[in-house]
């Protein structure tokens, strides 16, 4: 265990950054997101929830999978290179550590994709346990501490100190490049820190919500429910709750024009809208409430059916305190629970 | 609020209406959602009206207006700006709705409430909402004053009357206590450069879930043109930052001269885009060069975008 | 794109097919010089011209976008330019609120007999923009590999 001066924070992250791209919650226009580390980038560790999850620096909201270019009557394709160099990614909560575990299992299963191989395997993950959980939390429905988040390096809060404990390879590398800026000291600091967390999460409004029902037997009991028909009714089909959200990977392939070629995209879809999986005999999902019913399905049923029981929901909370109509995922399983369906 | 859930029980009883849309209760006061009440029970159970209730309802009524029968609909004072409109653009049959004005002290949002870990907030009701809200919170109580938790746009409410209603229920607070167009005019006083970093800064944070669009009572085309699969930057793929400059000028115009400056925008935006600013500057230029013109207010009004006059404004008008 | 002497911006003129395009014809008829780097495209009425079109124009690569129309009063289809007119106005004041340079975009009524104002509005224009530099701020950088 570590420890490094509150004050000091701003000189670890230089150092940090001196050796490679380093990602964390920076403030813009009043809203705190995942973004690159700049002198004068507005730095923000105090808020508990950036808008967007830290997913979208493995799996980027669009990016260029390669490019068809006409020069002289020839054409040529250019591949989008494979991330090489290591970056760190600072600050991450752990919902949204576990988040990048679920996408693991769609985008590093067979065939593997490399894209999202190539950051992984880049990047190294600085968590920060949450001192603060919010209203809308309930990431330890799925399993997760969040006053002892995963990653490769964790750290804590506490005091005038920001505590610092390596956990992979990759942690110890990083550690040992920013040692001098670090002191060693005990976990007692720590251990206290992680008691006050735990004891609010004791006090959570949503510390009891039950998944029972839910995993991959719900597909067969829960997709002809009536009660679907109820709750989707307000849903806008915007895309707010999947682009929040730590887990929702699913994408479109989009082709840009750009006058002397063709730059092929991937870019987050959401199944929310009404051209999602759109096909050529049209669309196989054609109303709001099968669209609506699809992305709980998903998380909390067709996922667990296909990844051996783990839901692909972490409990961040995000799509609660986001969506304009405030439907949600929490409000689901209640309604399911109350039906005893 | 019991005297709203008394009133549409006996619309619902009587056979008058079929349906109800107003709010439902969510898990917290602040969650609340749109929803359409078929029976007294769920009524009696579920229906709220509060502080929280900002959603507009108008747009609900193009849905609510393919369905037999009528349906029982709240409308705000300012929701009935946007509920004329539509009439006027024929997108919703008055014929379909009963409406009942329902009274307003202003909306909150619980963004605004800088406070952390909220459990509830006392004083948010309706009628008897105070002037200050207490705030329970997992890390102590706090206190704030109504106003300083209010949306934008009741800040520069455009008053408590009804412009289209066939009862009324409940007081209105005229809430307005701000210039509605100051902000523009403090943006348009900006250097060209000053201008650029501000909007782009704003929509930098934009994550295109066209929640803004969805929820715009404005915005009621069956197939938007952002949805097309033959627009070659189609909404998904935002690899830079025109995308959403272009999405949000031309999301605006194609409101303007329709938008009723209802807010709904920014109250969805979860990036806290301040989008009535580009809807609002439209409406600046159109008082300011073709007269005052509040879109919903006037079923018969001509609408500036469809109308002319010989001596018009010339486009590039004041500049230097 | 650096800036240099030879640089040429690339401006897009929408011509209504009555009067503007045909006054663009009377300027090629007439000799009168304009700007090679000006893409004419004619549409049926200046009324044609949705916003989008515009800013489309910019996203692929135009430093400046000019719309031409009958003047106010003489439209093919009587009132098509009027209601041209309040739109571009407003999207105009739109494009200088967001801080878009303003010299780039234009209105001009050029009637089929003014081939000589046709070419002085071109080559005006084209000046204007020439002094501007290439635009950055509506071009989407995809379109300038």
């Amino acid at each position: 265990m570590y420890r490094i001066a509150k004050t000091d924070i701003p000189s670890l992250l230089a150092a940090i950054a001196a050796k490679g791209d380093l990602y964390l919650p920076v403030n813009t226009a009043g809203k705190t997101n995942f973004d690159a580390w700049s002198e004068d980038a507005n730095v923000d560790l105090d808020t508990l929830k950036t808008v967007r999850s830290g997913k979208d620096i493995f799996f980027p909201q669009s990016e260029n999978l390669y490019s068809c270019n006409r020069t002289d009557g020839k054409l040529s394709v250019t591949a989008a290179e494979l991330e090489d160099k290591d970056f760190v990614v600072f600050g991450m909560k752990a919902c949204d550590v576990r988040g990048l575990a679920v996408l693991d299992q769609v985008f590093l299963s067979d065939p593997v994709d490399s894209y999202y191989a190539a950051r992984r395997e880049h990047g190294t993950i600085v968590s920060l346990a949450c001192s603060k959980p919010d209203t809308s939390c309930f990431c330890h429905a799925f399993g997760i501490d969040c006053a002892n988040p995963e990653g490769d390096v964790a750290t804590w809060f506490a005091g005038e100190y920001l505590y610092w404990l390596p956990k992979t390879e990759k942690g110890e590398a990083l550690t040992a490049a920013v040692s001098s800026l670090l002191e060693s000291t005990d976990e007692k600091a720590v251990e206290e820190a992680k008691a006050s967390i735990r004891a609010i999460q004791e006090k959570l409004p949503l510390k009891d919500l039950s998944l029972d029902g839910w995993g991959a037997e719900a597909a067969k009991t829960k997709f002809d429910s009536p009660l679907w028909e109820q709750l989707y009714k307000p849903c806008l089909a915007c895309g707010t709750c999947t682009f929040v959200c730590p887990t929702c990977q699913c994408y479109d392939i989009k082709d840009y024009n750009t006058g002397s070629g063709v730059q092929r995209l991937r870019c987050w879809d959401s199944c929310m809208y009404s051209d999602f999986t759109m096909m050529a005999h049209g669309n196989n999902r054609t109303s709001q409430m099968q669209r609506f019913r699809q992305r709980f399905m998903h998380k909390l049923a067709y996922f667990p059916a296909n990844n051996g029981g783990m839901f692909s929901c972490v409990g961040c909370g995000r799509c609660v305190d986001k969506c304009p109509t405030h439907l949600n995922i929490v409000k689901v399983i209640k309604a399911f629970e109350k039906e005893g369906k | 609020m019991q005297e709203l859930i008394h009133r549409a029980k006996s619309l619902l009883e009587s056979g008058e209406v079929v349906r109800v849309l107003g709010w439902r209760k969510g898990e917290n006061d602040w969650d609340v959602e749109p929803a359409f009440f078929a029976t007294t029970e769920d009524l009696e159970a579920n229906f709220i009206y509060n502080g929280f209730c900002g959603a507009n309802l108008s747009k609900y009524m193009i849905e609510a207006s393919k369905l037999d029968g009528k349906t029982l609909v709240f409308l705000k004072p300012c929701d009935s700006y946007s509920f004329n409109q539509l009439i006027k653009e024929h997108r919703i049959n008055r014929e379909k709705a009963y409406i009942i004005g329902v009274g307003c002290k202003g909306k909150l949002k619980i963004e605004n409430i800088d406070a952390e870990g909220i459990l509830s907030v006392d004083g948010a009701g309706y009628p008897d909402c105070s002037e200050t809200l207490t705030v329970h919170t997992l890390y102590g109580d706090k206190e704030i004053a109504y106003k300083d938790a209010m949306l934008e746009r009741c800040h520069v409410c455009k008053g408590k009357e009804h412009k289209i209603y066939d009862e009324l229920l409940g007081d209105s607070i005229d809430t307005c206590d701000a210039d509605r167009f100051a902000e523009i005019a403090k943006i348009e006083a900006m250097s060209p450069e000053e201008k650029f970093a501000f909007f782009q800064a704003e929509l930098s944070k934009c994550i295109r879930c066209n929640a803004c669009r969805n929820v715009c009572p404005a915005c009621s085309c069956r197939k938007c043109v952002f949805d097309s699969t033959k627009f070659d930057s189609a909404q998904k793929a935002n690899t830079t930052s025109f995308e959403e400059k272009m999405f949000h000028i031309i999301r605006a115009f194609h409101v303007a001269g329709r938008c009723t400056d209802c807010g709904e925008c920014s109250r969805v935006c979860p990036q806290g885009i301040p989008l009535h600013l580009f809807n609002r500057k439209f409406i600046k230029d159109i008082n300011s060069l073709y007269g005052e013109y509040q879109a919903g207010a006037d079923i018969d009004a001509a609408a500036p975008l469809t109308s002319f006059r010989a001596d018009d404004a010339e486009p590039g008008v004041g500049r230097g | 794109m650096p800036v240099t002497e030879n640089w040429k911006p690339k401006i897009v003129a929408f011509c209504c097919n009555w009067c503007s395009y045909a006054g663009a014809d009377l300027a090629g008829s007439s000799r009168l010089a304009y700007p090679a780097d000006v893409k004419i495209i004619k549409v049926p009425c200046s009324c044609r011209v949705n916003p989008m079109f515009i800013l489309r124009a910019f996203e692929k690569g135009a430093d400046g976008v000019i719309m031409c129309g009958c003047h106010p009063g003489d439209c093919h289809y009587s009132t098509g330019n009027y209601y041209a007119r309040r739109r571009m106005t407003l999207l105009f004041s739109m494009l200088d609120y967001l801080g878009v340079e303003n010299g780039r975009t234009r209105v001009e009524w050029v009637s089929a007999a003014e081939g000589v104002k046709f070419s002085e509005t071109m080559n005006s224009f084209v000046e204007k923009v020439r002094s501007l530099g290439p635009s950055v701020r509506l071009g989407d950088l995809r379109c300038k590999n």
